[in-house]
């Protein structure tokens, strides 16, 4: 009984913060209101027994992922004080609330049909279990994760970095960007 | 707490996030959006390897967790190289290889 109230206080806002997310105008916001999501997901976990997964959920994401999507809302917008604007697109938001509605009925209605889902128990899954699993069993998937990290992090700067001089720059900066822009002004 | 009720938890973050992913007009919102997708399909994961003690669960959601840093990487880098191409963020203002 006390597990479902507090399941149902996390849900409401987890789903609050999503909401807010996704319909807000203000980019800072969302950003601050997708660490509040990321949260309570781990308190979420901590709810489901994955207290590691907890852990993580806080350092990678709260730490990490909101801190690099801040800098980068920082780093693109025109000038300080003015409101990053996120507001959502007139023409798609029928045809997209559709389509998401569409697939919520659906999947609501094949949870609805499940009559015998696992009940769970009490014999809990450790924290050392999941390291042996992911450092013997799963140690290949493990190996080819570190490699995509990898070429994720080189991609990264050889995309984000600034040109040396008389390096040429990327394609489509010549034709419609900047210094496109400046010349026919010119 | 039963298996079905975390079910809809995350079957309607899913939706929502899928609905801010459709409309976001900006890069980065649209960015948040799938973050928020990624979040919802992590909780099921969770919740399936807790209600039928399967470790695999567990595991694969470390592995989308990661996944989903490496993408918030890429995709950040990527705005900020359209931001210095374009000078700009938004979505259907890039769309130069239409024409």
């Amino acid at each position: 009984m006390l597990e479902l109230v507090s399941l149902a206080v996390v849900a409401g806002i987890l789903v609050a913060a999503a909401a807010s997310v996704v319909l807000g105008t203000n980019l800072v916001h969302s950003v601050l209101l997708l660490a509040v999501l990321l949260f309570t997901t781990a308190v979420l976990f901590v709810l489901l027994d994955a207290p590691f997964l907890a852990g993580i959920q806080v350092m990678l994401y709260a730490g990490g992922v909101v801190t690099l999507m801040l800098f980068a809302i920082m780093l693109t917008r025109r000038s300080s004080g003015v409101a990053v604007i996120n507001e959502t697109l007139r023409g798609r938001r029928l045809p997209a609330a559709f389509l998401s509605g569409s697939l919520f009925a659906l999947l609501c209605w094949a949870i609805h049909g499940t009559t015998d889902f696992p009940d769970g128990g009490d014999n809990l899954l450790s924290t050392r279990q999941l390291g042996t699993s992911i450092f013997t069993e799963q140690a290949l998937s493990f190996e080819v994760l570190g490699v995509l990290l990898l070429a994720a992090t080189i991609g990264a700067i050889v995309l984000a970095r600034k040109r040396d001089h008389g390096e040429p720059e990327p394609a489509g900066t010549y034709l419609y960007g900047t210094r496109a822009r400046e010349e026919a002004s010119r | 707490m039963m298996l079905g009720h975390v079910l809809y938890v995350g079957v309607l973050l899913f939706c929502l996030g899928l609905y801010g992913t459709l409309t976001r007009r900006n890069v980065i919102g649209i960015l948040l959006s799938v973050e928020v997708m990624a979040n919802s399909v992590n909780i099921v994961l969770v919740a399936f390897s807790r209600f039928t003690h399967n470790l695999l669960g567990q595991v694969f959601a470390v592995f989308v967790m990661s996944l989903t840093v490496a993408e918030v990487v890429v995709g950040l880098a990527l705005v900020i190289l359209l931001y210095r191409t374009m000078r700009h963020t938004d979505i259907d203002e890039a769309s130069q290889l239409r024409h």
